[in-house]
């Protein structure tokens, strides 16, 4: 790499001892590239085998990569620590202002270790870190006015970061997010609460450098042909005009889209759900990623009006895309845009994973359903499908939970299960909530295999409806397309492209944009790194007890209809033991 | 020539101009930036895009001790680089906050209106508009 680039500077900070310090790790980010391959090694190096995740030794890291503020869409930052939520491996990814952010203040990464006393919130600008004292934002019901309150104290405007945690995250709930930029989210596997158990709120970081390349005129070309196939070509057009809610009709008519707890996979009240409908009568902006021409982030007004002055109303921008459709809508059976909204608006102003509680909030509307358990168990508040209102307050009363049961949803499904029973309809994979895709066999391959990151997302719905729709392929094809494809992604993730431009960043154009940069690597090396990188973040996940031979997959999948017809045991159980010898 | 904001409401934040404008340094990152796109009060209120106005009599130049900003005929000042002490008074003389910093110079960078930042703006928020005739400078 560049003798200049800052990326290679690692920013240690102890939140006990209240000290901060740097160490050059260019041997690291020349093996590993950065983002999720860097960041790896560095959660192998600080965290203890076998620690509680809320501990103060367990360590949480941040990382960016080479092409972050040198190429557009190169906008990610992937966060790595022990996850609270299922115990192994925590790797969550964001865009926001984030990765801009960390890559202009002049680091490649940071580690935060210990627990702070008091709660605190750090401030990152000038090459120093300022430990401040967040005692009076602690407990704030709603997470953005702890936001505001640090973007009115710090410098930094336009070019600055903001994450913080809302309540779910005080509480340890083991969903919680770290928000940054209002509307980007480390999600999924409990970030949140990892920055709560260090009493830590939030950060703010800024800066703005220079990134030096080695070949000025290659440099503007290359950033030319990317942004161009960015902003004009088909490549990226779905993000940009309906974004991600495009696939709620699409998986609705294949039968492949969750409605109420996956009891079935489609319904004829989600049209005005769809990406379609949605643009036409809610959709009010559109708002980008720093460095991300493409703008995916699709904003709705929600307009409540008050109950004692019909004249006032409150209006909110609340963001929206397929996954939040899903769970908050189709999941739990609420059909209406404005309900669907209003509850979306109540889990940002909490702070936990959307995925998630959709899941726990559905398995809970069933399990009442069945009577396994009782009003006593959710403090006697009336739930039925489609009542937004109702979940608005359950939601509440899970992340403070007061009822042994209460306090179990806050540990996920998989736990609640456990205890209460109704596992055949918990609908989680290696202990995390299910997204929206109900595709067929190699979707449900990709999520137990615990592949990609913590989204659950994985190459598997696009071979269900590429491959699986109307041929078969054995599953032990399947886990090998799955893996291969996983080669790739972590690069995408280490040099920190967004994987909405998979379609632009092929190996070569990988390969020549870290040529300028001063990373010499063809496309064959860098798939070996790759495998490298997703075999490393095994071992993690193995050491911490991920274990093909515990992992339960929920009954119901087998029994709703899928587009493909070939969800059966005997091709997930040969698919998952074919993966375990590849993979150990 | 003069730069101007068409229609901030457009505005998606993703700082595709101010990567453009420090581009033309030849290398990447913000540090040479002289455009400015800041959320108005939290993204969810939308942004404010902050360029230079090429003002007539312009304040950044009134207070510049070395005379290294020079007023251009049309409006506007350029820098003289060699003559900046990097005193900063240019930087507080500009009541839109549209003279920048590079930080690692310790110089303003200052708009010379070239338009770069509106070709590479996806959404049609800034425009140049090259005919002197058709510029106001209301």
């Amino acid at each position: 790499m560049n003798e200049n680039d800052t990326l290679s500077r690692v920013l240690y900070i102890d939140l006990t001892k209240k000290k901060f310090w740097v160490k050059g790790r260019k041997e690291l980010f020349e093996k590993y590239l950065g983002g999720t391959g860097v960041a790896t090694q560095l959660l192998m190096e600080e965290c203890p085998e076998g620690i509680d995740p809320f501990s103060p030794e367990s360590p949480i890291i941040f990382a960016v990569g080479p092409l972050t503020g040198v190429f557009p869409l190169a906008s990610k930052t992937c966060a790595m620590f022990k996850s609270p939520h299922t115990g192994d491996l925590g790797e969550s990814h964001a865009g926001g202002r984030s990765a801009i952010a960390i890559r202009m203040a002049g680091y490649g990464a940071i580690v935060i270790k210990g627990a702070s006393e008091i709660p605190v919130y750090l401030s990152i600008h000038d090459g120093k870190v300022f430990f401040k004292n967040a005692e009076t934002l602690w407990g704030m019901k709603d997470g953005s006015i702890p936001a505001r309150v640090i973007r009115q104290n710090e410098k930094g405007e336009g070019l600055r970061a903001i994450f913080r945690i809302g309540q779910a995250g005080e509480n340890l709930v083991t969903y919680s997010n770290v928000i940054t930029e209002t509307y980007r989210h480390f999600g999924r596997l409990g970030l949140g609460a990892v920055f709560g158990s260090k009493k830590l709120k939030g950060l703010i970081v800024s800066g703005k450098r220079m990134i030096e390349v080695t070949n000025k005129k290659e440099y503007r070309k290359l950033y030319n042909d990317i942004y161009n196939i960015a902003t004009d070509s088909p490549v990226m057009k779905k993000y940009h005009d309906i974004g991600t809610p495009v696939n709620i009709k699409t998986l609705n008519t294949l039968k492949a889209l969750p409605i109420k707890n996956l009891q079935k996979s489609t319904s004829e009240s989600i049209e005005p759900l769809t990406g379609e409908e949605m643009a036409k009568n809610h959709l009010a902006r559109r708002v980008a990623c720093a460095h991300c021409p493409v703008a995916c982030i699709h904003l709705a007004y929600l307009r409540e009006p008050y109950e004692d002055d019909p004249y006032f109303f409150k209006t909110t921008p609340v963001g929206y895309d397929f996954e939040l459709i899903y769970s908050l809508g189709t999941m739990v059976g609420i059909y209406d845009p404005t309900q669907m909204l209003k509850l979306i608006d109540k889990v940002e102003e909490v702070g936990v994973d959307a995925m998630s509680m959709g899941v726990i909030l559905a398995w809970i509307t069933e399990m009442l359903e069945r009577n396994k358990i009782s009003g006593a168990d959710i403090e006697e508040l009336q739930i039925k499908w489609g009542d937004a209102d109702a979940y608005i307050k359950l939601v509440d009363k899970i992340t403070h939970p007061k009822t042994a049961f209460l306090k179990a949803c806050a540990k996920g499904v998989d736990f609640a299960a456990n205890k209460y029973g109704g596992k055949e309809f918990a609908m989680q994979f290696g202990k995390n909530e299910m997204p929206g895709y109900h595709t067929g066999p190699a979707g449900y391959l990709g999520f137990l295999l615990g592949a990609r990151h913590s989204h659950l997302d994985n190459a598997g719905y696009s071979i269900d409806q590429k491959e699986l729709l109307d041929n078969t392929l054995a599953p032990e094809k399947v886990v090998d397309k799955l893996l291969d494809e996983e080669a790739i992604r972590q690069i995408l993730s280490s040099i920190a492209v967004c994987f909405f431009a998979r379609g632009i960043y092929n190996l070569k154009l990988v390969s020549q944009g870290l040529k300028l940069l001063g990373f010499n690597l063809d496309e064959n090396q860098l798939h070996e790194i790759g495998r490298q990188i997703h075999l490393n973040k095994y071992q993690f996940k193995i050491r911490e007890g991920f274990n093909f031979d515990k992992l339960t997959i929920p009954e119901r999948i087998y029994e709703t209809e899928d587009p493909t017809g070939q969800i059966t045991k005997e091709f997930i159980q040969t698919g998952l033991d074919y993966a375990q010898k590849q993979i150990n | 020539m003069k730069l101007s904001v068409k229609d901030a409401m457009r505005c998606v934040g993703c700082q595709s101009c101010m990567f453009a404008c420090s581009r033309r340094s030849g290398n990447a990152g913000l540090s040479n930036t002289c455009i400015g796109v800041r959320s108005t009060g939290g993204i969810s209120r939308g942004y404010t895009v902050i360029v230079c106005r090429s003002c007539k009599n312009p304040p950044c130049a009134n207070v510049c001790p070395t005379g290294a900003l020079v007023p251009q005929k049309n409006g506007g000042v350029r820098l003289k680089a060699s003559k900046c002490i990097g005193c900063g008074f240019c930087k507080e003389a500009c009541i839109i906050d549209a003279v920048f910093w590079n930080e690692e110079q310790n110089k303003p960078v200052i708009c010379v209106q070239c338009g770069i930042c509106a070709e590479y703006c996806p959404y049609d928020v800034l425009e140049l508009i090259k005919d002197e005739k058709e510029v106001s400078y209301e």
